[in-house]
């Protein structure tokens, strides 16, 4: 399959100005004659909603959860990226893209990434203009912190809860939207099919999670924004009920899926402290201001941090990295971690963790300046850990966070299947093979907000939509489909629940595609991977029935796509031979120990397209071409 | 540790229900509320039985969709934490813990300790927003707001819409929670324009969902995961008179259809 990305030709610039006014219109009086349908509720769909509802368009929107307000965009605690420029310290909008580019790791696309440093600041603008309460300067302006992978100051925040009150403000549109009857808002509810009609996308096959109850809804276009995939990892920092159901049901219906292996792991989260555990919890990357990581020079030391001297403390990333020291991108923090770790000089009861000390800024600028930027943070901290950060370092380890990786979309946010878009990290569009923290909040809104109120709008004035009920044979057939999946999963009546076998399936890829990765191991993961697959579909138990509140049936459904997923992402891992970003291949590293790219083979997008159950995937390339940032070694000493 | 869970189990709203005892033991105090239940429910399905239904996502107390009453407190004995982040170090040896699910005619239970609260998306979808569309904005920094005022609002905002105000009032008030909202809006400049319509809007939608009136006991605040402070009731109420003594005809007070979901229960 050839993939045309459809970016505007002419200097990066004007490409947005230039796509906007070169889209079809739809005339206000023929909107409402359109209806949409919005699968999640998160940042990137709640935003989309409620943006499309005040267009006139007739939406419907899904969300598992019970409210939308609960979509796990709401547990982002860092901040917003904007290229404002309020700090006055050098920052601009090619910086913001010049940054997000490198950062990246030279694998993402430089017109998308252009258009969301553009559309940065009216972001920040419109949630001001809800009522989102960011942080604020004794005089009144917006005030600004630094983050990872950055050398000026553009996060904008709200305490540590920015992705609460991003959402909320979202979520508070959207219920405007509902009330003026645009939106219909449809909580508790999963989708579980798509409905691809002669070519395009036409509609969604539900089922409400409470009763049992399959729906089918058609509409014009269908647009996802379902969140990333990190629960294939059974631990991740994900929400327990975040899923790649959606977009796998997608990718099987012929949307291609990219660059699956680029997944996040996130230096700074709280480490595992037993078998029982059901998720790992994110430290904020902001706590990296001020917070200092070490380790101890000596193996085994096990002595408290406090008695630990001066001289007797290895701050790794700083040696290491002098420019940019604890403010490294996450993908070389977390693997620092690790080789710390890996040479014996873990701290904690496990020996996989490290410090994150705040002595010597609460030395510099008092308890009480720490306690307002990061008190909940601290709560949170010392609520799990029963640890005082404000006494003692905190100790932290990596954790998956995020996917880079997602559905293959053009610059309109388009699937391959017309009529298909896909927004916020459900895509692959701008982060390349590492994402730059406050990133993911912008994309979200960036998407929702401002770019698919326009390409929605493009699609439906060019296109022709042929009348469609339920009793298509499409339909009835996609139905069955997903009425026999689940009678299937209840009948197996096996022996072991469908917990276990998520949290083995999430320690094979731990353990083989996780920090570092290995052709050999590769292969082993992709072995076990299927013979794990094979078992659960003969000895997983699902108790209760399909017609009432069924948890333990909804997560059967997941795990089992989690499954196909699990093998396309060491798929593309094993074909992937460089390292770059967050995919770590231990057989490609320069001599100090860093990610080697290698630009002449594989710069590229890899979008891998269903061929059927027992097939191998299709390997498309879309080549990765960078007319303005030059593609180098990434160096952050 | 070993502990003895009391836990209401209830097929639907229409089922009676009643408690069940389970016996759990290995519970490492490490771990939170839930990863206990976790693990209860891991060996009910071994065993054949239906595990416990309970709401949860983020399990970072900030989602709002966990929530139970322990011992009768909602959320569990530690101030400020949601269960999800109550680590079972709190609780003892041989201790036996009595969970129920929130208690309140505006949240009917779904099945064991799920409730449906969508009476609170009512309540905001009523008028807890700005009017402002997207494309409509000017500079972030057009507006000044002083920090005293940023700060304040932003208590007000935490609020997660848990619903364990609801469930530790006495009389099940959602004033907490529509305070809140009315607080956090009608404290910046940009909700002033709409302060009025918002409070007299979304107090009727309060009323109208079977929640019952405030008679500021100030459990709520108390068993609120967020701490927001009680104040913004007072705020709340504030605004509404106000408004009520400016009240023009044709300013609305419109009840959405929840209204005829909850009358009707």
């Amino acid at each position: 399959m050839t993939l045309d990305a459809r970016i505007p030709a002419g200097p990066i610039e004007q490409a947005w100005d230039k796509a906007r006014f070169d889209m079809k219109l739809v005339n206000p009086a023929n909107k409402r004659k359109h209806s949409l349908i919005v699968v999640g509720s998160g940042l990137a769909g709640a935003s989309a909603s409620a943006s499309l509802g005040e267009l006139g368009y007739n939406v419907k929107c899904f969300c598992f959860q019970d409210s939308p307000r609960r979509a796990h965009s709401i547990a982002a605690q860092g901040g917003i990226n904007a290229a404002k420029n309020y700090p006055n310290d050098g920052e601009s909008v090619y910086r913001l893209f010049y940054d997000t580019v490198k950062g990246g790791d030279f694998r993402a696309r430089e017109a998308n990434i252009y258009r969301l440093a553009e559309i940065s600041n009216h972001i920040i603008d419109q949630c001001v203009a809800q009522g989102v309460p960011f942080a604020r300067e004794y005089g009144g302006t917006l005030t600004n912190r630094s983050f990872g992978g950055a050398q000026v100051s553009r996060t904008f925040y709200a305490r540590g809860q920015t992705g609460q009150q991003l959402l909320l403000g979202a979520y508070q549109a959207l219920e405007r939207q509902v009330h003026a009857g645009t939106v219909t808002m449809i909580p508790r509810t999963e989708m579980l099919d798509l409905i691809v009609i002669d070519g395009q996308a036409r509609g969604i096959v539900a089922r409400n999670l409470v009763t049992g109850k399959f729906s089918v809804h058609i509409a014009d276009a269908v647009i996802l924004a379902t969140g990333g995939y990190g629960n294939v990892y059974y631990l991740s920092t994900n929400a327990k009920g975040s899923n790649a159901t959606a977009i796998w049901r997608a990718y099987k219906r012929g949307a291609l899926f990219a660059n699956p292996c680029f997944t996040q792991i996130h230096p700074t989260c709280i480490p595992v402290s037993g078998e029982y555990q059901s998720k790992l919890t994110l430290m904020s990357e902001s706590l990296r201001n001020d917070g200092r990581i070490w380790v101890p020079k000596l193996k085994g030391d096990t002595r408290p941090p406090n008695e630990i001297p001066e001289n007797e403390r290895d701050y790794y990333l700083e040696r290491r990295y002098p420019s940019f020291g604890n403010l490294v991108p996450r993908d070389v923090a977390s693997r620092n971690a690790k080789a710390v770790c890996d040479e014996g000089r873990g701290v904690g009861k496990t020996g996989l963790g490290v410090y994150l000390d705040f002595s010597e800024a609460i030395a510099r600028l008092g308890e009480k300046t720490i306690r307002e930027r990061y008190g909940n943070l601290f709560d949170m901290y010392q609520r799990i850990t029963d640890e005082d950060p404000y006494k003692v370092p905190m100790r932290i380890y990596p954790a998956i966070h995020y996917t880079m990786g997602g559905l293959w979309v053009d610059y309109q946010l388009q699937s391959t299947i017309p009529g298909l878009f896909v927004l916020g990290e459900a895509n692959f569009s701008d982060h390349g093979a590492n994402r730059l923290g406050a990133s993911a909040l912008m994309q979200g809104l960036s998407d929702g907000y401002f770019i698919i109120p326009y390409t929605v709008g493009n699609y439906l004035a060019t296109n022709k939509f042929a009348k469609v009920d339920e009793s298509h044979a499409e339909v009835q057939s996609a139905v069955t489909a997903a009425q026999q999946k689940i009678e299937t999963l209840l009948s197996i009546k096996g022996k072991r629940t469908v917990d276990s076998f998520h949290r083995e399936l999430g320690k094979i890829l731990w353990d083989y595609c996780g920090m570092a990765r290995t052709a050999q191991g590769l292969e082993i993961a992709i072995g076990k991977i299927r013979a794990l697959r094979e078992e659960y579909w003969q000895n997983v138990t699902v108790p209760g029935s399909g017609d009432d509140l069924n948890q333990s049936l909804e997560k059967a459904g997941r795990v089992a796509d989690f499954f196909e997923l699990a093998e396309l992402l060491c798929i593309d891992a094993r074909d992937r031979n460089e390292s770059c970003g967050g995919h770590f291949r231990e057989e490609y590293q320069t001599p100090e120990g860093e990610a080697q790219r290698d630009d002449e083979h594989y710069s590229y997008v890899a979008a891998w397209g269903y061929r059927g159950p027992d097939a191998p995937p299709e390997l498309n390339k879309e080549p990765l071409e960078f007319h303005y940032v030059h593609p180098s070694q990434r160096s952050y000493k | 540790m070993k502990l003895t869970l009391k836990i209401w189990r209830q097929k639907n709203c229409k089922d009676k229900g009643a408690f069940a005892t389970y016996v759990v033991d290995n519970v490492d105090p490490e771990m939170s509320m839930l990863e206990c239940l976790d693990v209860l429910n891991e060996s009910l399905i071994e065993r054949g039985e239906l595990p416990v239904a309970f709401e949860h996502d983020c399990r970072e107390g900030i989602c709002g969709s966990c929530g139970f009453m322990i011992n009768g407190v909602a959320h569990g004995p530690e101030r400020a934490t949601t269960v999800c982040q109550l680590t079972m170090r709190h609780f003892k040896d041989g201790d036996e813990l009595v969970l129920e699910p929130w208690r309140a005619l505006a949240f009917p239970l779904i099945k064991d300790l799920v409730v449906d609260r969508s009476a609170f998306d009512h309540i905001i979808e009523a008028g807890g927003y700005i009017s402002v569309s997207t494309g409509n904005a000017q500079d972030g920094n057009t507006l000044l707001i002083g920090k005293e005022t940023a700060d304040q609002a932003m208590d007000a905002a935490a609020c997660i819409g848990c619903g364990a105000c609801v469930a530790a009032c006495p009389n099940a008030s959602a004033a907490l929670f529509t305070g809140a909202k009315i607080a956090h809006l009608g404290t910046l400049p940009q909700g002033k324009p709409e302060r009025d319509r918002r409070a007299l809007s979304m107090v009727a939608q309060m009323n109208a969902e079977a929640f019952g009136n405030c008679t500021n006991i100030g459990e709520c605040t108390g068993a609120c995961p967020k701490e927001i402070p009680l104040e913004v009731i007072a705020r709340m109420n504030r605004d509404y008179l106000l408004a009520s003594c400016k009240k023009r005809e044709d300013v609305p007070t419109t009840i959405t259809p929840g209204f005829e979901l909850s009358a009707k229960r």
